[in-house]
């Protein structure tokens, strides 16, 4: 591999020459007969160029940074020096399984680091082959030789750096960044996908004794290793083909090649002057060094590598854009080196355009290739968001090494409006509650409609508490909520309740998920809430303050493994913590139900024609449509990923050998969760794949180790790849994808392409297939693809680890202190809108085809507009039934029942038969509703659309939209109706029985309309509680005990029973049971009254109440009873025994007052006589002292000796009073 | 009406062991003239509750009840005119009305055949002129209208003041014009937990979002709000969305401390409404 680039370097090949030779193994043809041959030769290890470059280039960077910045505290100093492992020792077995270089690398360097080395030419013989130190793991050798030269250990050797914090920048020895390829983290989920890639060594036998994995397989190592640490299980000491060659032995055969050659270099030297502009120091603890374009040691050379390479990252070789871009700005900003230059060998003739010279001699040099490379790329640049364009426009270094990058960068941040942040979205907002999906009819029983009651609070009580608490230290979910959750999870018990759980589960991922700094957003389907317009500028500030103090200081690196931020944890660790194989298998059928819904969503598609200012409005919300749906589908299949792999997740290694195969074969038999290779397929041929593969990429970044072995998955990584390398950037055409899509999925796929479980071999093993990615059927012309619906707001929340090269870039300019936060910019709500219904599917036939060829020529709005249209008439046009046909079917249903239980009488009979023969005779004239849904439909719909059509739409255009809006709403609306109009009326007669059937029971219909006050009325009545509590003290006091000096007056008696009046006839606020009590208190101070038992206040001798007063209140009270109460008042009460009873406590007994009400009652009709009269005769049963039952007796006679026809008052009481002196006196 | 802490339990503090006599309730308006007697007689009434919560075991033994009905017969024996069972329960610190039906569910095992029912028991202590036993009834009775914290006469108070407010609600939702619908639309719907309102367009009350309004005739206390917040308050909000609960004789002023995570306190109607601007929708 190395003769590739050496052969590029003496410039016997050109750059094109060898990227074409990458790229397409197939063509040759273009190239000269000279390169052609010299490459042709080389074709076997056509596809290890790419990962050996980049290995090169990692390991050249960090022979030049060795003081660069310090390793995150992760990665021990010592182990993160060599770039070999991936985590250090600390990391676990699996951590060594690859490497950057060969074992003997650190050895061999130690030893001959000082060497001026000869190249080779690559085909050499090269017969020295250095197997010494081979047995050394090098994570081992790294802390083992510390003599290993301070150019590589850089890292062991400042152990006390003051600067080794977290929040230094982030550098190429970062092993959590930038690991070799290979390197699969021990954890599933739990550690970074990021891999370095592997060395490519070369053997003498090129072509057929190497494994085709070699590069990304497993790196192969011929002397297995001698150490039994757990690191053994690197591959690089197992199973190895004896033919194979370490790198190492490539460097001898090229040093011996070289040795051959008498070759003299151009030299170019720098004639170092010391003028370079010396930038000020920047960071207390560390001296930038400053980089000096006059002070590069290799232009040429470095120009060469970086056109290379540039090259394979422009055509896409590269796994991961945007990890090549990290490593470059890394290069951008290194700080300095440990070997200062006095300390580096002199520059000797003859060795600088080889390999063997270091590629990168001072800071100068990394400087130059980054700008190197960066100039090739400055589309990608220009297109990052504001924030980052910023600070490289700022970068000193960038200007002095390039003032027209620098130029063009400033103009570009000019000209960004690609204001980009993340932010954590506000506080939970609830699942709104939805009659039609969450009412008692669409649960089985009451138990389970109760059920789901109480579990919809204990999930939002369990979130709050989440909320409160899962940011305190040491607050661990399962142990505060799981046990909870498990409990509520238990009484889930009817299946349907399951999918009502998971629904709102599913709902409420997707209101507090779906949109990072969305705080206003909402959920596809829901009404926007007003929270963003009402308060929208303190809520503004309340968020950016927010955002600053949530800012994750950093997101992982450039390649974070998937994780679930913020509120997505919840909903991850209640799944885990729920353990429920009937939730999840509800969550994963509703979770794949949606993802199917929206991924069909027809979403608009670009019109390349209309490019007026006016589209630009439009598209505006389409973007942020497009977000919406994107960001909600990414949400869901991440879930869904999740969900559906969690069972063949594990902390295990991937089984390997015979047990993989029959795992194989197992899991192959399995059907996948949800058909992802048909919807990629499909999403391609559509050209939809800036929909489709971003949430594909989620998915599948929760896969299993086998999953990608499974052919069926491994179509679709085949296809990813192809589309990958499909996606050049500079290539861009009218109808192809736009830059900011592409860029999107190549930043999805190229972080994909490094989470752990997706082969390593898989990038590189495919062959060369720029040109075997064609869209082999039939496009639509303008595929969502086309569309510009990418901006860098969703660019960048689809992608945070893009935010790193801004971290970096601000990390250069606030210096190793680790500013915390600060870059982050203002929040751009990503406010949502609601979707455009889906298109009418059932529409068939000519006519449908013909709309939808009216539609095909016409702006997109005009197609959502009617669609929106006919879906809301339609849906109104079925509640318009409702609230007309039905009710009034209903109020016939009412009557009906009426009459029925007027002639069955009270028992009214089985309510389930009466519901039979109502329904029977009403459900008949549901037909009408089809009929009266056609003429709703055809009367709505046009006013509708004309209002909301622009008024420039022509005559026809705009009657065709109408015509087909008429035809939509009523094929909605009557396909709805003709399926459910009698299900409908049978169901709110059912309601209405019921109802009528229960107002006929505990209370009779007295809420007709006696109900309310005259419209006179202000309402200022007293009020019935306070009446009551009154009325209460009253008898209270009557009934004792009391003080002495406690009592009522007879003015407040009489006040009391004015208010009463006025209560009863302001009826504002008088609820039937304050009546009833009221009726009761009444009559219960009738009694007292007679009975002579109110203590009236004043002079003693005053004690008893006047009888002309007593006479009184009674009369006020008769015509209370009379006129005011419309309930019914318990007057037999008056005569119970207990009432009556009272006057035998009274000395003397009074009877007249006792007579005088009796009378008054048959009077005004308020008791009949016949009633009184059995109430009297009931009243002698009772036991009473003898003289009492003897006084009773005599009254009854004289009620009853009274002529049965009403008497005048007067005449009555005078003829009382005399008895009273006769009959009673003697007692 | 507002209370803080503090102020409420000042308040509390004089109300340990007072019987809920009408004199108890006289003795507190003069101690406390400045607080409103509506929040004073609430609090009264809640502290109460919560005192026979605790105590509510100890006069339930089998035990106590036979105690307590021998003193009662031994009482009416001497003198059936006296308030016996009044007495009685002051005397042991126990709700007269509840005390009330005690003695009346010993009385109806003694003297029935079958164990009284409580629909029955509930029917007597509404109307005791149907227990059968005269003296009894006239004890019931005098120990109901002399409680003012337990018993059908207060409950029905209780439940006409929550009426009365939640129509005094109502009419100042219509006269500012918000439509809204009320707890029986709600349930016609299907809702299955259903405020006194919900408003159709949401306001804004000190910059707080208002979906829905529930009215509370007492005084927020920690205790009554703690069991609204479970059973009610954020049921709603797990529904619908951040509201507003109105305590119309006030609360203590600590326990507004859900305003950010969606639930506002008020003593009254708020006067400063925001709402939804036609012209910015």
């Amino acid at each position: 591999m190395a003769a590739v680039l050496e052969s590029l370097l003496r410039e016997e090949v050109s750059v094109a020459a060898v990227v074409r030779w990458i790229a397409h193994s197939t063509r040759g043809s273009e190239d000269n007969p000279g390169e052609a041959a010299a490459l042709s030769s080389l074709r076997p290890l056509r596809k290890e160029f790419v990962p050996f470059l980049l290995n090169f280039l990692r390991e050249q960077s960090s022979r030049v940074l060795p003081q660069g910045p310090p390793t995150p505290a992760k990665a021990p100093g010592a182990s993160a020096a060599l770039p070999g492992r991936p985590g250090g020792p600390s990391r676990g077995s699996r951590g060594a399984r690859s490497q950057l270089f060969p074992p003997t690398e650190a050895a061999s360097t130690a030893a001959e680091a000082p060497l001026a080395r000869r190249g080779g030419r690559r085909r050499g013989p090269g017969p020295a082959r250095e197997r010494g130190g081979r047995g050394l793991e090098e994570g081992v050798s790294g802390e083992n030789l510390p003599g290993a030269g301070g150019r590589r250990l850089r890292g062991s050797g400042s152990p006390s750096r003051p600067s080794l914090t977290l929040s230094d920048p982030p550098n190429l020895s970062n092993l959590e960044e930038f690991p070799p390829v290979g390197s699969v983290p021990p954890g599933p989920a739990g550690t970074k996908p990021s891999r370095r890639i592997n060395p490519t060594p070369v053997s003498e036998e090129r072509s057929l004794s190497k494994p085709k994995t070699c590069f990304t397989s497993p790196p192969i190592s011929c002397v297995p290793s001698s150490q039994p640490s757990a690191l053994d299980t690197s591959p690089w000491g197992l199973g190895l083909p004896p033919g194979c060659r370490s790198l190492q032995e490539e460097r001898e055969m090229l040093r011996k090649e070289r040795s051959k050659q008498l070759q003299q270099s151009p030299t170019p030297t720098c004639p170092t002057p010391e003028l370079g502009s010396p930038l000020p120091s920047r960071a207390g603890s560390l001296t930038d060094e400053p980089a000096d374009p006059a002070r590069v040691s290799s232009r040429q050379r470095l120009e060469l590598v970086a056109l290379v390479y540039s090259s394979c990252i422009a055509e896409n070789l590269v796994p991961n854009l945007f990890l090549e871009l990290f490593f470059v700005f890394q290069l951008l900003t290194a700080r300095r080196m440990v070997t200062a230059k006095d300390s580096d060998p002199e520059l000797s003739p003859g060795v600088l355009d080889s390999l063997e010279s270091p590629l990168f001699q001072s800071i100068h040099d990394c400087v130059f290739f980054a700008v190197q490379v960066l100039e090739c790329h400055f589309q990608v640049l220009s297109n990052l968001d504001k924030g980052t364009l910023k600070l490289l426009a700022e970068n000193e270094r960038l200007l002095c090494f390039s003032p027209a990058l620098q130029g063009r960068l400033r103009a570009a941040y000019e000209g960004s409006v690609a204001k980009v942040s993340l932010a954590m979205p506000p506080s939970a907002q609830a699942v709104s509650f939805q009659p039609e999906t969450d009412n008692r009819a669409n649960f089985s029983s009451d138990r389970a409609f109760h059920t789901f009651k109480k579990q919809r609070d204990v999930f939002y009580e369990v979130l709050r508490e989440w909320e409160d608490h899962h940011e305190e230290p040491g607050w661990d979910f399962e142990k505060g909520l799981g046990s909870r959750i498990r409990a509520m999870m238990g009484q889930l018990s009817a299946a349907c309740s399951h999918s009502h759980f998971v629904r709102l589960f599913q709902k409420q991922l997707l209101q507090m998920c779906q949109s990072p700094g969305g705080a206003g957003g909402t959920v596809l389907g829901e009404a926007p809430d007003v929270l963003s317009m009402l308060g929208a500028d303190k809520l503004g500030r309340l968020w950016r303050l927010q955002e600053r103090l949530m800012a994750p200081q950093s997101s992982g690196g450039p390649c974070p493994p998937p994780t679930f931020p913020g509120c997505q944890g919840f909903f991850r660790d209640f799944i885990l913590s729920a353990s429920s194989f009937q939730f999840n298998q509800h969550l994963m059928d509703s979770l794949s139900l949606k993802i199917r819904e929206l991924n069909g969503l027809a979403l608009p598609q670009h019109e390349p024609s209309d490019e007026d200012g006016e589209s630009d409005v439009d598209w505006q919300g389409e973007r942020r449509q497009f977000a919406v749906v994107l960001l909600s589908l990414r949400l869901l299949a991440k879930f869904l990923g999740f969900v559906a792999f969690l069972p063949y997740r594990g902390p295990e290694p991937p089984p390997t050998g015979e047990l993989q195969d029959s795992i194989l074969a197992l899991r192959s038999q399995v059907p996948p969760v949800l058909d992802v290779r048909t919807l990629l397929q499909r999403g391609l041929q559509a050209r939809r794949a800036v929909l489709t593969v971003p949430w594909l990429v989620e998915f599948l970044s929760f896969a299993d180790h086998v999953v990608p072995l499974l052919d069926y998955y491994r179509d679709i990584f085949i296809l990813l790849l192809r589309l990958h390398r499909s996606l050049v950037l500079s290539q861009e055409s009218e109808g192809k994808m736009c830059f900011l899509n592409k860029l999107l999925l190549l930043a999805v796929l190229g972080w994909l392409f490094q989470i752990p479980t997706v082969p390593e071999d898989l990038f590189f093993l495919e062959e060369g297939p720029s040109d075997a990615f064609e869209v082999d059927t039939v496009a639509p012309e303008h595929g969502l693809d086309a569309a510009p619906v990418v901006d860098q707001q969703l660019l960048y929340t689809c992608c945070p680890y893009i935010g790193e090269l801004r971290k970096l870039l601000a990390l250069w300019v606030s210096g190793s202190s680790g500013r915390s936060g600060g870059f982050m910019r203002k929040i751009t709500p990503t406010t949502t809108t609601g979707l455009g219904a889906q298109p009418s599917q059932t529409s068939q036939g000519l006519q449908a085809r013909l709309a939808q060829a009216f539609f095909h020529n016409q702006p997109p709005s005009l197609r959502r507009t009617v669609e929106f249209v006919a879906e809301r008439i339609g849906s109104n046009c079925v509640k318009h039934i409702k609230a007309t046909l039905v009710a009034d079917l209903v109020r016939q249903a009412e009557s009906l029942l009426q009459e029925q239980l007027v002639t069955q009488g009270e028992e009214g009979g089985d309510p389930a038969q009466l519901l039979e023969i109502l329904c029977s005779q009403l459900c008949p004239h549901g037909a009408q509703a089809l009929a009266l849904g056609r003429e709703f439909c055809q009367r709505k719909s046009p006013g509708a659309v004309q209002a909301l059509l622009p008024e420039e739409t022509p005559a026809a255009v705009l009657s065709s939209a109408e015509n087909i809006a008429v035809g939509l709403a009523t094929e909605k609306a009557c396909a709805w109706l003709s399926a459910n109009i009698t299900a409908l009326i049978r169901r709110e007669v059912k309601a209405a029985v019921s109802r009528t059937l229960r107002a006929q029971g505990p209370e009779p219909a007295a809420r007709g309309e006696r109900r309310g006050c005259s419209r006179a009325c202000e309402h200022h009545a007293p009020l019935p509680s306070h009446l009551i509590s009154e009325i209460k003290d009253v008898l209270s006091l009557a009934v004792g005990p009391r003080d002495p000096d406690e009592g009522v007056s007879p003015e407040h008696l009489e006040q009391l029973l004015g208010q009463l009046g006025q209560t009863l006839r302001c009826r504002q606020f008088l609820c039937p049971p304050a009546e009833q009590h009221l009726a009761k208190c009444s009559v219960e101070l009738a009694s007292l009254l007679v009975a002579d038992q109110i203590p009236i206040l004043g002079p003693p001798a005053q004690y008893r109440l006047e009888r002309g007063q007593a006479r009184r209140l009674l009369h006020m009270l008769l015509s209370l009873w009379k006129e005011d109460f419309q309930g019914s008042v318990p007057l037999q009460l008056l005569l119970s025994p207990r009432n009556v009873g009272l006057l035998a406590d009274t000395r003397p007994r009074e009877w007249d007052l006792l007579l005088f009400l009796l009378r008054e009652l048959v009077e005004k009709g308020l008791m009949g006589r016949m009633e009184i009269e059995a109430c009297l005769g009931s009243l002698h049963q009772a036991q009473w002292p003898g003289d009492f039952a003897e006084e009773l007796a005599t009254l009854s006679n004289l009620f009853l000796a009274e002529p049965p026809l009403p008497e005048p008052q007067l005449r009555a009481c005078e003829l009382v009073q005399p008895n009273r002196g006769t009959v009673l006196a003697q007692s | 009406m507002i209370l803080t802490k503090a102020q409420y339990e000042e308040i509390a503090q004089c109300l340990v062991s007072v019987p809920p006599t009408r004199q108890s309730l006289r003795k507190l308006k003069q101690r406390f003239p400045s607080q409103s007697q509506a929040t004073l007689l609430s609090i009264f009434s809640q502290e109460y509750q919560k005192h026979i919560k605790r105590t509510h075991a100890k006069h339930h033994t089998s035990e106590a009840i036979e105690s307590y009905y021998q003193r009662y017969l031994n009482g009416v024996v001497k003198n059936g005119a006296a308030p016996v069972l009044l007495d009685l329960a002051n005397e042991v610190d126990y709700a007269p009305s509840l005390m009330a039906r005690l003695i009346l569910e010993r009385f109806l095992q003694e003297h029935e055949e079958t164990a009284p029912s409580k629909s029955v028991i509930n029917s007597m202590l509404r109307d005791p002129s149907q227990i059968p036993d005269g003296v009894l009834a006239n004890q019931v009775y005098q120990c109901i209208v002399n409680d003012c914290c337990y018993g059908p006469l207060v409950d029905c108070i209780k439940h006409a003041i929550g009426h009365e407010h939640e129509v005094l609600l109502r009419d100042l939702l219509l006269e500012k014009n918000l439509s809204f619908l009320d707890e029986d639309q709600l349930r016609a719907k299907g809702y299955d937990k259903t405020p006194d309102f919900i408003l159709q367009v949401p306001i804004a009350v000190e910059g707080h979002i208002i979906h829905w309004i529930e009215s509370k005739a007492s005084f927020g206390d920690e205790c009554s709000h703690h069991a609204y917040l479970h059973d009610q308050f954020w049921s709603y909000w797990n529904r619908f969305g951040p509201g507003l609960v109105i305590y119309w004789y006030g609360f203590i002023q600590e326990l507004d401390c859900n305003r950010e995570r969606g639930i506002l306190l008020k003593a009254c109607f708020p006067t400063n409404i925001v709402t939804l601007c036609h012209s910015l929708a």
